[in-house]
């Protein structure tokens, strides 16, 4: 087993598939009355979150405390960051207390991988900048594999601003690894095609939605990052959400299986309106139950064990 | 038996391999445990077999097929992984988790008996009985083995033993099953020893 995970490329197909496997064991603990394994019983983990975040740092903290560990939640806001206290002193504190694991997000890209080489624990990247979220990308591909039955061979549109989006990013390596075919559909000034053949050589890019949606199995729905957005990437609103954002008329264009999916938190009315976010094809809630069962997963792989 | 001087060279022996138990033998062990779970739970009413992996598993479905066939007595038999609930998790690389699977009518009031190949330390009995406990709440426990080798470091006893092996601490028993290593054995080994 890998000792961090700081990027979707960290997993071969194997150890994705143990994870998915494990995880598919951790959600029975979520039906029932003790919600609790004994596993990490002793085991430090610290959410070390410099960006706001709650579904993701709630799954974490949720996912620590249903193995017994121990946990630690760190947010900028409200500490010594807020003094100019760097990273690294930070991790270096963290170690000093004994962090086992340190679950890290932080606005700068590449951070977690600085982090890895300061502490002794293991490093799990929740969110980089515009970078990479792998776990997002496993309860993604978690999802799927429970809707749809596999992985290897489905056709997965993700559509919109993938220029900004560290979940598109750990999602191609993570499902090219895993055999699923990624098209990457929106404004041509938001989708980085060198980046995007770099991350996955081959991979299909396309700039015109209603074309992509008949010959999908999931649609994954990106967040606009607005705070992100340094400059104009597309006119307005109104004509992103006309070309880019999936409306009922659009749904009913993907064939009957498909299934809508978004990260979370939505723009509704965006990228996404109200009537498809709430529709029974979309994921978007088992993605955030998934979420827990996926994360229980990682953190038993990387700390139950003598792998440190 | 004297062990060899230290100062005798001689090449490595291969360890002593005996067949305590062969395939006849075996069903005629889960055959009698069948017999006396029924005896002594006056006919495994609101009774459920959990095997616990390995090879516990096809002993509880073994069981609970025998029993079928003797008293007509449909005993429900499950699967109940311990692995998150070992107290060596940390000793070792990280061990994968694999399913529990607890019968339709699950365990709350039945009396609940655990199965396993062997019976050694106790220490996986006890993961079994902390885990047990977390789904659900059993009127009663009790623990069927094929094998029972001693050297417990828990207090822990069988109810049902099909056969008491006196072993060194330094031996090995080792249980092959049709439907996880394709036939039925139990073998002792020897020390391994290199002079």
């Amino acid at each position: 087993m890998i000792r961090h995970l700081l990027s979707g490329a960290d997993l071969d197909a194997a150890t994705a598939t143990l994870i998915l496997d494990t995880a598919a064991e951790m959600a029975t603990v979520a039906g029932r009355e003790v919600k609790k394994l004994p596993a990490l019983r002793g085991r430090t983990v610290v959410n070390l979150f410099y960006e706001d975040s709650t579904r993701t740092r709630i799954s974490f903290e949720a996912a620590a405390k249903r193995l017994s560990a121990d946990v630690i939640n760190f947010s900028a806001k409200g500490s010594s960051v807020t003094k100019g206290e760097s990273l690294k002193d930070t991790a270096l504190t963290l170690q000093a207390m004994g962090a086992d694991a340190v679950v890290v997000r932080h606005p700068a890209s590449g951070a977690p991988h600085r982090l890895a080489d300061w502490v002794d624990g293991s490093v799990v990247n929740a969110g980089d900048g515009t970078h990479e979220h792998p776990t997002q990308a496993l309860l993604d591909a978690y999802t799927m594999r429970a809707r749809l039955g596999r992985l290897a061979g489905l056709h997965v549109a993700v559509v919109g601003d993938v220029l900004h989006s560290r979940v598109a990013r750990s999602n191609v390596l993570l499902l090219s690894t895993l055999g699923a075919k990624v098209t990457l559909v929106g404004p041509p000034t938001l989708i980085p095609v060198d980046i995007a053949q770099a991350l996955a050589p081959g991979i299909d890019v396309s700039y015109d939605l209603d074309a992509v949606l008949p010959n999908v199995d999931v649609v994954m729905m990106l967040r606009v990052q607005r705070e992100r957005m340094t400059d104009s990437y597309f006119p307005s609103a109104r004509e992103y959400a006309r070309r880019y954002g999936l409306d009922a008329p659009r749904m009913r264009r993907l064939p009957e299986h498909a299934i809508v999916m978004h990260p979370g938190p939505m723009n509704r009315g965006m990228e996404i309106t109200p009537e498809v976010a709430d529709s029974p094809r979309s994921t978007i809630v088992e993605q955030v139950a998934n979420g827990v069962s996926v994360r229980m997963a990682v953190l038993y792989l990387l700390l139950g064990g003598n792998n440190l | 038996m004297a062990y060899p001087s230290a100062a005798h060279t001689s090449p490595p022996r291969q360890p002593s391999v005996k067949v305590i138990l062969a395939a006849a033998d075996v069903s005629r062990v889960v055959d009698r445990i069948a017999h006396q779970i029924l005896e002594k739970t006056q006919g495994a009413a609101d009774t459920v077999l959990l095997g616990i992996p390995t090879r516990g598993v096809p002993l509880a479905r073994r069981l609970a097929a025998r029993i079928g066939t003797f008293e007509d007595v449909a005993v429900p038999a499950g699967v109940l992984d311990i692995t998150l609930y070992r107290d060596d998790l940390r000793r070792h690389a990280t061990r994968a988790v694999g399913p529990t699977q607890l019968p339709a009518g699950g365990i709350d009031g039945k009396r609940v008996v655990l199965v396993d190949d062997v019976l050694f330390s106790g220490r996986t009995v006890r993961a079994a009985l902390d885990a047990l406990s977390d789904v659900g709440r059993p009127a009663s426990v009790q623990l069927a083995v094929l094998v029972d080798r001693g050297h417990r470091q828990l207090p822990i006893r069988a109810d049902y033993v099909g056969k008491n092996i006196p072993t060194a601490l330094a031996e090995n028993v080792k249980v092959t099953l049709a439907e996880t290593d394709g036939a039925d054995e139990v073998r002792l080994y020897g020390e391994a020893t290199a002079a």
